[in-house]
């Protein structure tokens, strides 16, 4: 700053500056374009250096490479730049750092995703459950070389039909619960109370909401009461204050001035918000509830309180024992199917992820998409 | 067709607070009434009595009778919705409703209710909605398009068009131009003048020469202070209000000396 | 009285549709109430055995106290190494997407952050039990080795990997994505005139940041981290996969060490009578813990909205 200050002022103290002038006067003071990728350069080299002295390791090497380079770059910029100067470039680097590092393991997640679970993806994966598939099967399979035997279709179809109840429970309960919020309670006692237990609910740990239904369906059936739609009840728990959250939003944001016009054109109250403010919103309040199915179809420890664990197809969620994919992938590595030959079992987990992992990425791409395709049109 | 409202000593509150006080006024059929006044003199609030839209507003509420040829629309049993589909409402901003075709938005008043209409009945009721709002020509290869598309002015015609279509008596039009630039202003000062064979037109304006053109009769409201309600001062016919007014605050504001 | 032309008999059936709709609206609403108040109790009624049994006859033999305190400690501690290490990590990645990465990466970047967060648990914790626990047993060996007269860093090293400090670092990947995007999205919406004060007036990029933009997103900044914190709390799939449990110890690269989602999870299963009561009310315990930090989290939301003269 104390560089740019003085050469400005003598900018415009003195006489109109020579054309001839080399170096512009405002770039005084700052480190040559190349000096920032020498030092980089250097600290890998040294980085390098050091990691091998002490056994080399990739993890050793990229540590040390990183902290020379921030020592150097931050003390050079300080040296010829100036104090300020040398500080922004400090944070500035750390920042990048803190990027770099966040991206290893994130990446790392979903290349280990691909990795492992490609090979296990096929049709006989899909379409097969685990019934009969026993250790002594995956033995078996282990000896011979042959591809893996079961699959997750009763895992899949548990996911699809505990998310299709519980969204069930949850859209009609949570949209008509936004309605009263935001079209009839105004700001009155209950609705403050709603508001205040649906935040309640927001904080709920997932293990927590499956204690919920666990202990409620536990006193009304008798203990062991697990099935299906005790999974579905406690998926609503977690589902219901998403759904109430992103429809009020939604509902807020629709003018007041359409409510009014259609009053004005002597249209009940339940036609106007059915009719027309329902359908204005209806682009964002779908694809909150597309990203609410997309937050609980991967809980697990609801779930596993819940439904229990079954290797059999069980289509009926008002009886017996279900699995999911999310408890499927967790019984698989916990419990391996086979305890001396755990290969296939760790084989079907990371297809089982793969499959989740793409089940929820097609539902946060589809809830872009409807708010994208189902907006109010401008149509200019 | 076209009817009469006669208000007899009407208080407009917003909770406890009393916004407007002790208005009497008699507007008559086939007419165009307009109020004028100061901001927040209450002209606005008591046009939203007249087809009891004040009352969706939390906490609105009024003591006192208005008449519609005769009818209190406040009476015990008199439904909100059956009053405001006999005396429409046009707002300060245009609004139609952005989910909707032209086509939908002119039949708004009649889909939304449930009611059904043949498809010859519909088309016949949008090509006369519009011709009555002087729209149909501007949009008729267009229908289908939505209202949202169309200028400022047009999406106000729009909406007047939608308010006639539920053939109303009144047409209550809450500063129905302050958005709109004044090419656009003109079309809907015209159409005023035409809506008036055939309805009662009761209208809020801000601006005292619109008033001066398009009304009949004139009524001026005022509030002694903030915090004061808004009273109705004068009312009478629009030449006598803008030339030889009787009260001394009607002169001054319709002179401009006003604050 | 002469009869009033406006009380139509239509309108009498009519309005039955508005009082059914808002029945309705108002119905779901008083659901929700009644069924976090039941389940409340039922959850009490389900716990209580716990507290009424015989100390002796409860898990460790030492009333529920003894039972739940080692637990509650290494949740907290799992929650606290997650967020030492998510919270700074986090706001650096926010700043580089909202500050400092070109404007046409950052969009999707921030969407690809946004991704991340919805990726299931139990694939977190599938992939620290498979690839990072393995991967960080040549550190722990390091730490036990140059560091291990710090109580925490205390050898010999799990060879597996399996440890506190493994569960904590899944936990920090894992609420790192909803740190950053809660602040990311606060960070955007700094003022862009109070950001071109700041560098109109002469000042570097970091120090606009620290001027304009980091008082102005504190309390969103608070409120993230305090979500993440309740997240991190909660979590059970990571933990339960990852760590390998047993008694309170100060050693995070050991085996050992406990939390209470992670209890519920892995015992769950196979409970019945006065155990499943003790879980129910180890849950309880839990669902107490993550309200007061969420109430916190809400409380210094509303502080802020009052001051800020955003409205």
């Amino acid at each position: 700053m104390s560089a740019m200050t003085t050469s400005e002022r003598s900018n415009t103290t003195t006489q109109p500056t020579p054309p001839s002038r080399k170096r512009n006067s405002l770039a005084k003071g700052k480190l040559p374009k190349w000096a920032i990728p020498a030092i980089a350069g250097g600290s890998i080299i040294l980085g390098a250096a050091g990691s091998t002295l002490t056994g080399f390791h990739v993890a050793s090497f990229a540590i040390y490479s990183a902290v020379i380079f921030l020592i150097a770059a931050s003390v050079a910029t300080t040296v010829v730049e100036g104090k300020r100067r040398g500080k922004n470039a400090t944070w500035t680097y750390l920042i990048y750092a803190s990027f770099i590092l966040a991206l290893i393991p994130l990446a790392s997640v979903l290349y280990t995703v691909l990795e492992k679970g490609l090979p296990g993806m096929n049709m006989h994966f899909l379409f097969s459950s685990m019934n009969g598939v026993t250790g002594a099967v995956d033995n078996q399979t282990v000896e011979n070389g042959t591809p893996v035997l079961g699959g997750a279709y009763h895992a899949l179809m548990g996911t699809l039909l505990i998310t299709l109840w519980a969204t069930v429970i949850s859209v009609p309960v949570g949209m008509l619960t936004a309605i009263y919020l935001v079209e009839y309670g105004k700001n009155g006692p209950l609705a403050r109370a709603i508001t205040f237990f649906v935040d309640v609910m927001t904080g709920i740990p997932s293990i927590v909401a499956g204690l919920f239904a666990a202990a409620f369906f536990g006193l009304i059936l008798g203990p062991n009461s697990r099935m299906g739609i005790v999974a579905a009840v406690a998926l609503s728990v977690l589902m219901i204050p998403t759904v109430v959250r992103s429809t009020e939003e939604m509902l807020k944001i629709v003018p007041n001035e359409l409510r009014e016009a259609s009053y004005a054109l002597g249209v009940r109250r339940w036609r106007t918000i059915l009719k027309v403010v329902i359908p204005t919103a209806i682009s964002g309040i779908a694809s909150g509830v597309t990203l609410a199915i997309a937050r609980v179809i991967g809980e697990t420890a609801p779930i596993l309180v819940t439904a229990g664990i079954a290797s059999n197809i069980n289509l009926n969620v008002f009886a017996n024992w279900m699995s999911t994919l999310p408890t499927f992938i967790y019984y698989q590595i916990m419990t391996p199917t086979s305890p001396t030959n755990v290969d296939p079992s760790i084989q079907r987990a990371w297809a089982a992820a793969l499959l989740l992992i793409l089940m929820v990425m097609a539902l946060n791409l589809a809830a872009r998409l409807i708010a994208k395709l189902f907006a109010p049109k401008k149509g200019r | 067709m076209a009817k009469r409202i006669d208000v007899n000593d009407l208080n407009v509150y917003y909770s406890k607070f009393r916004a407007v006080e002790g208005v009497s006024i008699n507007i008559e059929p086939k007419s165009v009434t307009a109020f004028i006044g100061p901001s927040g003199c209450g002209k606005s609030t008591f046009l939203r009595t007249l087809n009891r839209m004040h009352e969706v507003i939390p906490g609105g509420r009024v003591e006192g009778e208005v008449l519609l040829d005769g009818d209190d629309l406040y009476g015990p049993g008199v439904d909100p919705v059956t009053v405001r589909s006999q005396i429409g409402m046009v707002f300060q901003r245009p609004n139609p409703f952005p989910t909707m075709s032209i086509k939908d938005n002119v039949l708004a008043g009649v889909k939304l209710n449930g009611k059904k209409i043949s498809k010859s009945d519909a088309d016949a009721l949008v090509e006369k909605s519009l011709r009555g709002a002087n729209l149909w020509n501007e949009v008729k290869d267009r229908l289908d398009k939505p209202g949202s598309g169309l200028s400022g002015g047009q999406q106000q015609r729009l909406c007047i068009a939608r308010t006639i279509a539920v053939k109303p008596d009144v047409i209550l039009m809450d500063e129905p131009c302050s958005a709109l630039d004044p090419i656009s202003t003109l079309a809907i000062e015209d159409l005023i003048n035409e809506l008036k064979n055939d309805y009662t037109v009761v209208i809020v304006t801000h601006n005292m020469q619109q008033a001066a053109r398009v009304s009949d009769k004139t009524a001026f409201f005022n509030i002694a202070g903030t915090g004061k309600p808004g009273r109705l001062i004068e009312y009478n016919d629009t030449a006598a209000i803008f030339s030889n007014p009787e009260q001394k605050a009607t002169e001054d504001y319709v002179s401009g000396r006003f604050g | 009285m002469t009869t009033n032309a406006l009380t139509s008999k239509s309108s009498t059936s009519g309005r039955a549709g508005d009082k059914i709709f808002s029945g309705a609206a108002l119905g779901a609403g008083v659901l929700i109430l009644i069924t976090l108040f039941a389940v409340a109790v039922f959850l009490l009624i389900q716990a209580l055995p716990t507290f009424l049994a015989d100390p002796a006859d409860i898990s460790g033999g030492a009333g529920f106290f003894s039972y739940i305190a080692p637990i509650i400690v290494g949740t907290v501690v799992a929650a606290a190494i997650a967020l030492l290490i998510a919270t700074p990590v986090g706001l650096g990645v926010a700043l580089f997407i909202s500050h400092l990465a070109p404007r046409r990466i950052a969009g999707p970047l921030g969407y690809v952050i946004d991704l991340l967060a919805a990726i299931p648990s139990v694939i977190y914790g599938a992939w620290g039990y498979m690839v990072l626990a393995p991967a960080l047993v040549p550190g722990y060996d390091w730490l036990a080795t140059n560091l291990g007269f710090i109580p925490i860093f205390e050898g010999p090293a799990s060879q597996t990997g399996k440890t506190m400090l493994t569960a904590g670092i899944v936990l920090a990947v894992m609420v790192l994505p909803i740190i950053t995007s809660l602040s990311r999205e606060i960070f955007l919406q700094t003022p862009k005139l109070h950001e071109e004060a700041a560098l109109a007036l002469g000042a570097t990029r970091w120090e606009m940041i620290t001027t304009a933009v980091l008082p102005f997103a504190r309390p969103g900044i608070i409120s993230a981290t305090m979500l993440g914190l309740g997240r991190a709390l909660g979590e059970t799939m990571a933990v339960a996969l990852v760590l390998s449990t047993g008694n309170l110890i100060p050693s995070l690269i050991k085996s050992g060490n406990q939390t209470i989602a992670a209890e519920i999870a892995l015992n769950f299963p196979e409970a019945f009578g006065l155990r499943l009561a003790e879980l129910i009310a180890a849950g309880l315990v839990l669902f107490l813990i993550t309200l007061v930090v969420n109430m916190i989290a809400r409380a210094i939301i509303a502080r802020h909205k009052e001051f800020s003269g955003a409205n």
